[in-house]
C-alpha cells in the first residue's frame, strides 16, 4: 500500500470514531451516563457514518474512472446520466406515493439507473467512439432531468412536491442499515470493476488508436465503464440522493499526490471521497443551523467555486 | 514478414488506399512517402489493423484477423501521428504504458517494478537518449525530447515491428536526424520498422526502402534513389527537383 493510501486510510480510522460521538448529542467514550448511548451509536451514527464513506468512496473513484475514460479533468461520473435517471426513478415513487413501502425509493432509483444503462448501451455500444458515447450520456442526463421537472409540476399535492425537491438535494439524514446492504454490495462491485479497468484507462491516455494498438478493446471498455459507473452511481443516488461535485473535485485533489496515470488515481480517488463525505456529513450535523444542511448543497456550495478556479487554472495554462 | 495483397481501405465513402499489395521485410527502415492526401497514414494503420480494411493482412505468414488484439499489440508497436498523453506524467511512467502488452494477467495494472518490464522500459530509455530524462513530466519537454519519448513508449513493448506515423514531423534539423538515426538503428538490430516521412530527403538518407502512394495506390517501391528518382518526384509531387550531393547526404533542389 502506498504511503498516500495508507495516510488517506488512517484519516479515515481517525474521523470516522470522532465522527460517530459527534452530533446534537455529544457522546463521550469515557462517560456511559448518556441516555441511549448505546442506540444511537448502533442505529443511527453508525450507519450513516458507514454510508459516507460508501457514497463517498463510490463517487471518488467513479470520478477518477470516468476522468481517465473521457481523458478530461472536468469529467464528473453525472455526464453520462445516470444519477439523472436513477433521481428520477426515485422521485416517480415520492410522485406515486409509494415512498413509504420499505426500500421502494433505493430499488426504484436501481430501475432508473439500469434503464439509463441499458439506454446508453444501446446508442453508444456499437462502435466504442467515445465522443457519441459522451453526447448519448448528456441526452438522457437532460431527458432525465425533464421528466424529474414534470413529476415536480405535476405533483398531487405540496407535499409531495416538498419532499421530492428535498430528496433532490441529496441527504445522508434518517439512514438505516437496510440502506447500507443496498449501497455497499453494488458500489463494492462497481468499484472493482472500475479498478481492473485501470490499466485499459492508462493505455487511453495515448489516445484512442495509441490504445487499439497496445490490444484495448474499446468496445469492452465501454461496456466495463457503463457496468462499473451504473453500479457506483445507481447506488449512491439510491441511498443519498444527488450528491455531485465529489467525483469531480476528489481525483483533482489526489492527482498531483500519484505518478498521474488513472490506474493508479482509482484507490486514493475511493480513500479521499469516503473522507471527503464523511467529513462533509459530520460538518453539516454540526452547523447550529435551525434545520440541518443538506449534504449534497454543502457539497455544491464547496464544489462549484472549486470547480470555477479549475477552469481559470486551466485557462491560464492554455494561455 | 507483414504482407498485404489487394489491400482497400475505405473512409468516408472513398478508397484512401486502393489495391496495395506488398510485402515488408524485418531489419529494414522503410520509408512511406507521398503528398498530403495520398493514404500514407491510412496504409500504415492499415498494416497495423488498426483499420478496417478489405484484402489480405499476414503477419508471419498467418492472417492478422486470427490473432488476438494482445497477440498483434505485441508483435506490432504503433506510433500515431500528432502523439498525445492527455496526462503530465513522467517520461519513465509515459515509456512503462507500452509495456500494457507483456502484463501477467490482461487487465491487471503494469508492474514496473517486474524485473522484465524494467530491462525493456530502461532499454527504451538508452536508446531514445532519454536516462537523464526519465522523471522530468512530459509537458516539460523539448519538442525533440518528446518526440523520441513518445518513441520509447514503443520500443519498450519490444515489438518486432515499428510502424510510426510521421515521428520526425515538426522536429528542427538536429533533433530529426538524431531520430532517424535512432530509428535506422533499431531497423539494424533486426526489427522491421516502418515510417511515414514527409521529408523525402530524409527517406532518401536514412532509409533502406521506400514506397511511394499517390493518391491511394502505390505508385514506386524500391531502393530509394530508384523509387525516389526525379522523374517519379516531377510526376508525383508535379515538381521539378534535382538530387544534389553524394549518397547518405543528400539534398532536393527545387
Amino acid at each position: 500500500m502506498s504511503r498516500l493510501n495508507l495516510t488517506l486510510a488512517l484519516a479515515i480510522a481517525v474521523v470516522l470514531p470522532i465522527s460517530l460521538l459527534s452530533g446534537r448529542v455529544w457522546i463521550s467514550p469515557l462517560d456511559s451516563t448518556v441516555p441511549h448511548a448505546a442506540t444511537i451509536l448502533a442505529e443511527l451514527r453508525l450507519p450513516r457514518g458507514l454510508l459516507a464513506v460508501i457514497v463517498g468512496a463510490g463517487l471518488g473513484g467513479a470520478g477518477a474512472a470516468m476522468q481517465g475514460y473521457l481523458r478530461n479533468p472536468l469529467a464528473d461520473p453525472g455526464l453520462f446520466g445516470i444519477a439523472p435517471a436513477a433521481a428520477f426513478g426515485a422521485v416517480l415513487t415520492l410522485f406515486l406515493g409509494l415512498a413509504a413501502v420499505p426500500f421502494a425509493l433505493p430499488f426504484a432509483a436501481l430501475i432508473g439507473a439500469g434503464g439509463a444503462m441499458a439506454l446508453l448501451a444501446l446508442i453508444a455500444g456499437r462502435t466504442g467512439g467515445i465522443a457519441l458515447f459522451t453526447l448519448a450520456g448528456l441526452m438522457i442526463a437532460s431527458l432525465a432531468g425533464t421528466l424529474t421537472s414534470l413529476a415536480i409540476s405535476m405533483s398531487p399535492n405540496p407535499f409531495a412536491t416538498s419532499e421530492i425537491v428535498t430528496w433532490l438535494m441529496g441527504a445522508l439524514t434518517d439512514r438505516s442499515w437496510g440502506d447500507i446492504w443496498i449501497a455497499a454490495p453494488l458500489t463494492f462491485a462497481g468499484l472493482a470493476v472500475l479498478w481492473r479497468t485501470g490499466p485499459l484507462l492508462d493505455a487511453l491516455t495515448l489516445g484512442e488508436q495509441a490504445a487499439l494498438s497496445l490490444g484495448v478493446d474499446a468496445r469492452r471498455l465501454q461496456w466495463w465503464i457503463v457496468i462499473g459507473i451504473g453500479l457506483v452511481v445507481g447506488a449512491g443516488v439510491a441511498v443519498a440522493g444527488i450528491v455531485g461535485f465529489v467525483g469531480l473535485m476528489v481525483p483533482h485533489l489526489v492527482r498531483p499526490f500519484t505518478d498521474r496515470r488513472p490506474s493508479t488515481l482509482i484507490v486514493p480517488s475511493v480513500l479521499a471521497g469516503a473522507l471527503l463525505v464523511l467529513v462533509a456529513d459530520t460538518v453539516c450535523r454540526l452547523l447550529p443551523l435551525a434545520s440541518e444542511l443538506r449534504l449534497g448543497i454543502a457539497l455544491s456550495l464547496l464544489g462549484a467555486p472549486f470547480f470555477l478556479a479549475l477552469l481559470l487554472r486551466l485557462r491560464r495554462d492554455l494561455a | 514478414m507483414i504482407t498485404a495483397t489487394n489491400l482497400t481501405v475505405r473512409r468516408g465513402g472513398r478508397d484512401v488506399v486502393r489495391d496495395a499489395t506488398l510485402s515488408l521485410e524485418p531489419g529494414r527502415l522503410t520509408a512511406i512517402c507521398g503528398p498530403n492526401g495520398a493514404g500514407k497514414s491510412s496504409l500504415l494503420a492499415a498494416l497495423a489493423a488498426l483499420l478496417p480494411a478489405t484484402g489480405d493482412l499476414t503477419l508471419d505468414g498467418r492472417s492478422i484477423a486470427s490473432l488476438s488484439l494482445r497477440e498483434r499489440a505485441r508483435a506490432i508497436g504503433f506510433l500515431p501521428q500528432r502523439a498525445e498523453v492527455a496526462w503530465d506524467v513522467s517520461v519513465r511512467t509515459l515509456v512503462a504504458l507500452g509495456r500494457l502488452p507483456w502484463c501477467a494477467v490482461p487487465g491487471r495494472p503494469a508492474r514496473a517494478s517486474l524485473s522484465a518490464d524494467r530491462a525493456a522500459i530502461d532499454a527504451a530509455l538508452a536508446a531514445m537518449e532519454l536516462c537523464d530524462l526519465a522523471d522530468r513530466p512530459v509537458s516539460n519537454l523539448s519538442g525533440g525530447e518528446r518526440a523520441r519519448a513518445f518513441m520509447a513508449r514503443v520500443l519498450a513493448g519490444e515489438p518486432d515491428w515499428i510502424l510510426a506515423d510521421e515521428p520526425l514531423a515538426s522536429l528542427d534539423l538536429a533533433h530529426q536526424q538524431r531520430l532517424a538515426a535512432c530509428l535506422a538503428r533499431e531497423a539494424a538490430g533486426g526489427r522491421g520498422v516502418v515510417v511515414v516521412m514527409h521529408d523525402l530527403a530524409t527517406a532518401m538518407n536514412h532509409a533502406d526502402r521506400v514506397i511511394v502512394l499517390d493518391q491511394g495506390r502505390i505508385v514506386a517501391d524500391g531502393r530509394p534513389q530508384d523509387a525516389l528518382c526525379e522523374a517519379i518526384i516531377r510526376q508525383v509531387w508535379q515538381v521539378d527537383a534535382r538530387w544534389l550531393g553524394d549518397p547518405g547526404s543528400k539534398a532536393l533542389a527545387t
